[in-house]
């Protein structure tokens, strides 16, 4: 009745935890991990997502480790689909079957989360313009919301929907802010020939809460969030959950 | 006990409640809806509050900073005043900076407020210490409390250039017309669905990361209460309209928004402070039936609301 792909996620994400659990049991995660899926096609995600999944700056291959397993097994069912383009995941994503899918998504859930250290007592003071601004201030005249508020505090993230942005690089987060942007067509001028308009190759963020942000962005603070949320780094102290984040 | 006490004090005790309430009454009817902002004159633009960066380095900027702090980390900061799990800025979007999102700067110079309705006069003071016990459930902080003086500080600081009592397009929530049809409970679910579970969950208590709320809850024990502006199913239908989903704030109709604003508003919440004699529908009578378009006390699917959570 409400078949609306929003409302499809949002039983998908709730359901998913148990459908993964079942379906992962016929499939071994960290095999794939190490040594890839049945299909050949589909290789082993340390490759590129490094031995211990946290990802690898230079190539723009992401982190996996602590990442949310419905958000994982969701990402790699748009990669299948073409709701997210990549030539290289797009392959390895299809390769994968249903229950690969599952037990993959289950093992790098299972590593271990981005830490990031509390500021204790005093909140943050972004100057106006900078990463840190975005992050936390947003940008209200164009509709856009400090990231922070659905990113989670410090970008660690928030339940199955919305990943950490903490942990990933500033190579990661610029490609996925450029893919959501798209390009529009320029007009023949003084710069050189017109060109054609370059649609988004992400079209699979809910209910489109992030494709606007990114559209809206420029060039320039799409590289001065990205660095914001790169340099957060790691933090070796746990996650101290009884702690209040400020804002 | 002898009958003359026990006459006395059945004779006295209504009355030491009546003036009980009597003392508490600035305080506790203040949540009442704000007169309509004048439109916006097309072309031009909402006041620009100043900017974060022109807040002095000095004591007055310390205060204002603060005031700052405490509207974004209310939960945080003074926990011994929320009852629930929200912060000002929650309803006040941007830090109390947003048009259409009962901004600060909007607010500050239109008190001390004289309400004809019942011969009174509201101070800045006492519209935020309604805020405190209905919105956030919980207990007014004193007029003269570090809290409330860093808050005024703040708003004072972000309405610089605003004319004094002239009301500025922007103010309050810009409320859309009540739909032809009215509302409708269940088409509200399926907006609701859609559009906002994913943030605010489907029970409607929202999401946290650790002991940070993210998503602020709709609804339930950590929401606001019975009293609180934002019961209304006008004041949230305009506030929903202007500012939810997030960051995608004027997607909704008119007919969407009070749909959405009815289903939330629709479900039980903390009880109205001013609870009259444990009694709903006197309760009803007394605040809520001449307070906009509101469910307290109105049986819905065979429930009465308005029974309160803890
Ligand atoms: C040849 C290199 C390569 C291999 C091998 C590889 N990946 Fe990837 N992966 C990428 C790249 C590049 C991206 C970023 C794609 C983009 O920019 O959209 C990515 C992105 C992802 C994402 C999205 C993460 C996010 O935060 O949204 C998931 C999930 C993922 N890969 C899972 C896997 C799994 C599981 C495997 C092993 C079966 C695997 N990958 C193997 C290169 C690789
Ligand atoms: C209204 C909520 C919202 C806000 C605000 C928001 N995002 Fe997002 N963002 C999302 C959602 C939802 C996704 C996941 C989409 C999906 O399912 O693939 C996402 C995904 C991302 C990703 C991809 C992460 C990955 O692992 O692939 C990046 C990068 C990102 N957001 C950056 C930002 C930045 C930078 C900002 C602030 C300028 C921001 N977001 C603000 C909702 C939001
Ligand atoms: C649950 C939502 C909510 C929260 C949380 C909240 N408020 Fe409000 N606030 C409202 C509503 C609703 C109104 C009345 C708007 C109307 O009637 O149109 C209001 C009005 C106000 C006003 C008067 C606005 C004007 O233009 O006269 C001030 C000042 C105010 N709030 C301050 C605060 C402060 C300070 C806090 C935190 C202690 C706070 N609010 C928390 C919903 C909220
Ligand atoms: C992307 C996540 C997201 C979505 C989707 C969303 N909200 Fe919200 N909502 C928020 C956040 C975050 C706040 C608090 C804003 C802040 O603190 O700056 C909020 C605040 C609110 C509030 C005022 C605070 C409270 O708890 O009462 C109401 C009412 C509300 N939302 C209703 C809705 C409705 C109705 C929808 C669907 C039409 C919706 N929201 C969709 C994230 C979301």
């Amino acid at each position: 009745m409400f078949a609306s792909p929003a409302r499809h996620l949002h039983l998908y994400l709730s359901a998913s935890l148990l459908m993964l659990a079942v379906q992962a049991r016929a499939a071994d995660g960290e095999a794939i991990i190490q040594k890839g899926g049945a299909n050949p096609a589909a290789m082993p995600c340390m490759s590129c997502h490094g031995a211990d999944g946290k990802g690898m700056a230079a190539g723009g291959f992401p982190r996996l480790a602590g990442l949310p397993a419905a958000y994982i097994a969701k990402q790699l069912a748009d990669f299948k689909a073409g709701r997210r383009e990549n030539p290289l995941m797009q392959p390895i994503a299809q390769a994968l079957d249903d229950a690969e899918t599952a037990a993959v998504a289950m093992a790098y859930a299972a590593l271990p989360k981005v830490q990031v250290k509390v500021m204790a007592g005093a909140p943050e003071r972004p100057k106006e313009g900078s990463g840190a601004w975005l992050a936390l201030r947003g940008a209200w005249d164009r509709n856009i919301p400090e990231c922070t508020l659905c990113h989670g505090p410090a970008g660690v993230g928030v339940g199955d929907a919305f990943p950490p942005l903490a942990g990933q690089s500033a190579e990661y987060i610029e490609a996925q802010l450029r893919a959501w942007r798209a390009s529009p067509a320029r007009p023949a001028g003084r710069k050189g020939k017109a060109l054609a308009a370059v649609p988004p190759t992400r079209r699979n963020d809910p209910n489109g809460l992030m494709q606007h942000i990114a559209a809206d962005l420029s060039e320039a603070e799409i590289k001065a969030v990205a660095a914001y949320f790169a340099g957060l780094g790691e933090s070796t102290e746990p996650f101290d959950a009884s702690q209040h984040r400020l804002r | 006990m002898p009958t003359t006490f026990r006459r006395l004090t059945a004779v006295l005790l209504p009355l030491l409640a009546v003036h009980a309430m009597a003392a508490d009454s600035t305080r506790l009817d203040d949540q009442t809806q704000l007169p309509k902002a004048p439109a916006r004159p097309a072309g031009k633009a909402y006041f620009q509050p100043p900017a974060e960066a022109d807040i002095p380095n000095n004591a007055y900027g310390e205060l204002v900073r603060r005031g700052q702090d405490l509207f974004m980390n209310t939960k945080a900061l003074a926990p011994e005043y929320v009852g629930n799990e929200m912060n000002c800025v929650n309803c006040h979007i941007d830090r109390g900076r947003k048009a259409n999102s009962a901004p600060l700067w909007a607010a500050y110079t239109m008190y001390p407020a004289y309400r004809k309705k019942n011969n009174k006069v509201n101070t800045f003071v006492e519209r935020m210490q309604g805020c405190f016990q209905f919105s956030m459930n919980g207990k007014a902080p004193a007029a003269d409390s570090e809290v409330l003086a860093a808050l005024t500080a703040y708003a004072y600081w972000m309405s610089a250039g605003v004319p004094i009592g002239k009301v500025q397009p922007g103010r309050g929530f810009d409320e859309p017309p009540p739909p032809r049809g009215g509302y409708d409970i269940a088409r509200g679910q399926r907006v609701y669905e859609k559009q906002c579970a994913l943030c605010h969950g489907d029970d409607g208590a929202g999401r946290k990361v650790g002991a940070t709320s993210v998503f602020p809850p709709l609804w339930g024990k950590d929401s606001y209460n019975w009293g609180a502006g934002m019961h209304r199913i006008n004041t949230a239908a305009g506030f929903i309209q202007h500012n939810m989903p997030l960051g995608r704030g004027e997607t909704l109709s008119d007919q969407e928004a009070w749909d959405v604003a009815a289903y939330i508003n629709a479900h039980e919440r903390p009880q109205d402070p001013r609870l009259v004699n444990g009694d709903i529908d006197e309760t009803r009578k007394r605040y809520h039936a001449d307070d906009g378009v509101n469910l307290y006390g109105v049986v819905v699917d065979g429930r009465k609301l308005g029974q309160g959570v803890k």
